[in-house]
């Protein structure tokens, strides 16, 4: 024992090793801060600014040419409106990818293929999103600038993030759930419909708060689309034009009138306020659903 | 359990349904209060987009026309000079905004697709000049001394310019330039007038926001930049303009040189580009550009542009009525 153990050495490096690892921790701990500073930062500025600016009007008025009057109304509206198409189509179409991929599809080249294509599409820049919707939806299925049509570019741009997210959260369902499951006498349905999907709700439902998130603060495939930023009218349906909020930060900022940039700072603090919502909702129900195991 | 779990989905979702289909009530209302109006009631929709320069004042026209014409609903976007024309070009819009003149190829391209069009002018708009406020040495600058400052490779190889390369009694430090980018009208016009299309310096700093162009300017000794008017009038505390002397003397951007032309050759008309077949066959698209132009002056001026003079509204009004 003596002979194994050099507590020579064990003493000689102790310090150093102690030491090593208090800098690290440090180091993680500074990463952590950063980021957190930069966010304090920034929300302090955003809420001194939009003090005073926040207000029932500014909810209930349409964009104006004078800071004083001008709302978010149509925006919010709008953005609501775009959730009530992305997050349906996205969720349907990613998770039954995902489940395609994981439960039926065989490992084969031509899967391998599309597995890599879809990890390779969530990093296009999402400009070219906005020029694939305008030919295609806008264009060549004549839907003009609608809210189906923007709905539609959007999910195109969150689905990889999806069926990527969901695919982890399906692969990380323990098979022997599956195989009591069989046992039992399931089928493969039953069985991805009442063990493997629920046990995977909680990671397909935090890969979606992040990817409907990207499509409610996204402007510039809108901006190719020709979504309009000024509108009176609010839409009746889903054929309609619409207007979304953070094209209206994105004109709010740029104006040379001191003033709309606070304008520009209340409809951000909205953004954030629906953001959050959108967020505890599938908190929510994820929660609800963890608890069965 | 599994029940509460729906339940508590479809309530979320319904809760998100009915908050859209109320605030879509409100709308309806608002429209009832604004509709006691004379004449006759249009209806229909008037699809605008384009510059983002111009934006403001067709925001304006927007807003105030809503009042008159409540059936009317006009959408107004701001995907540049360049994209509202691609649109524009395809008969996807009523109206177009620009910042610039209509290129040669996209009339051809409007040619192609049969789309008639006619150019009216708004607004003008003056591009100044800037420096720091503390900058106590530029009284004015001539176009050729500003070509030669912006101009790639005009004073030396790796485009640093100083302030004593411009003219000997000025300090010995380099200037900082700031510029609009390479996709705004702004810049475009500034290299057609003062670069004649020669490279920008490469030194200089580029911003799409002009914002940041002034936050820049106003942080800087020896900074030298140039944005629209608006910012200019909206920043005078912050900022020295530059008066420009085109071989006349040297000119200060204001209403009245920028309006008369005399504040030249910075001075920049600001268009709207209307579908010919719109006009004929829309009658309210008609109407809203002919309130356009009746009320161009009020609404240029309010959001920081310099009207154009009276007569060449009416002049202009006499145009579109011909093209009933």
């Amino acid at each position: 024992m003596e002979k194994l153990i050099d507590k020579q050495r064990v003493v000689r490096y102790m310090s150093s090793r102690l030491l090593r690892n208090n800098v690290l921790k440090l180091l993680f701990f500074l990463a952590t801060l950063f980021g957190l500073i930069v966010l304090v930062v920034l929300l302090y500025r955003i809420f001194t600014q939009a003090i005073g600016w926040l207000n029932i009007d500014f909810l209930n008025n349409f964009p104006s040419r004078r800071p004083e009057n001008a709302g978010i109304k149509a925006g919010l509206v709008g953005s609501l409106w775009l959730m009530i198409i992305v997050a349906p189509v996205s969720l349907i179409i990613g998770v039954g990818t995902a489940i395609y991929l994981e439960e039926y599809a065989k490992k084969n080249r031509f899967t391998d293929f599309i597995q890599t294509n879809i990890s390779n599409l969530a990093g296009v820049p999402s400009i070219v999103f906005g020029l694939l919707g305008l030919t295609i939806f806008v264009r060549e299925l004549n839907l003009g600038r609608s809210i189906l049509a923007a709905g539609l570019t959007m999910s195109l741009l969150v689905l990889p993030v999806i069926v990527v997210a969901a695919q982890e959260a399906i692969r990380a369902v323990p098979n022997q759930l599956r195989e009591a499951s069989y046992g039992m006498g399931a089928t493969k349905w039953q069985t991805i419909y009442r063990i493997v999907l629920p046990a995977a709700i909680p990671g397909i439902l935090t890969g979606s708060i992040l990817a409907l998130s990207r499509a409610i603060g996204e402007t510039a495939p809108l901006v190719v689309l020709g979504i309009p930023t000024f509108l009176a009218y609010l839409p009746r349906g889903i054929l309609d034009t619409f207007t979304v909020m953070p094209m209206q930060i994105y004109n709010w900022t740029s104006r040379p009138q001191a003033d709309f940039q606070h304008v520009a700072a209340a409809g951000i603090v909205v953004l954030l306020v629906v953001l959050i919502f959108m967020n505890s909702i599938a908190i929510f129900i994820r929660n609800k659903f963890q608890k069965r195991y | 359990m599994k029940k509460n779990k729906w339940f508590a989905l479809a309530s979320v979702t319904s809760a998100v349904l009915a908050f859209t289909t109320a605030c879509g009530g409100g709308a309806e209302q608002g429209d009832e209060n604004g509709g006691e109006n004379g004449g006759e009631k249009l209806s229909g929709n008037v699809v605008v987009d384009g510059s983002s320069t111009v934006y403001p004042i067709l925001e304006a026209a927007a807003e105030t026309y809503a009042g008159e014409q409540p059936d009317v609903q006009v959408s107004v976007g701001l995907s540049g000079t360049g994209g509202g024309f691609e649109k524009f070009t395809k008969g996807e819009t009523d109206l177009s905004n620009a910042s610039r003149p209509i290129k040669d190829e996209e009339k051809k391209a409007a040619e192609q697709n049969g789309i008639e069009f006619e150019e009216f002018k708004v607004a003008f708009d003056g591009l100044s000049v800037l420096v720091n406020k503390d900058n106590d040495w530029v009284d004015y600058l001539t176009v050729d001394e500003l070509k030669k400052i912006f101009t790639s490779g005009a004073v030396n190889g790796d485009d640093k310019v100083k302030w004593s390369d411009i003219r000997p009694e000025w300090p010995n430090e380099e200037i900082k330039l700031f510029s609009p980018g390479h996709d705004s009208g702004t810049f475009d016009y500034f290299d057609e007038v003062i670069l004649d299309g020669q490279p920008l310096n490469k030194t200089a700093q580029l911003s799409e926001d002009d914002n940041v162009l002034v936050q820049g300017i106003s942080g800087d000794k020896n900074a030298l930049g140039y944005f629209g008017y608006a910012y200019y009038v909206e920043n005078k505390d912050k900022l020295k303009v530059v008066p420009i002397d085109n071989g006349n003397g040297p000119i200060e951007p204001t209403n009245d040189t920028v309006r008369s032309g005399e504040y030249a050759p910075l001075s920049r008309p600001l268009f709207v580009y209307a579908n010919t077949k719109s006009l004929k066959e829309k009658p309210h698209v008609y109407d809203f550009m002919k309130y356009l132009l009746e009320n161009g002056a009020e609404f240029s001026e309010e959001v920081g542009y310099v009207a154009l003079p009276q007569e060449e509204y009416e002049e202009q009004l006499k145009k579109l009525e011909g093209l009933k």
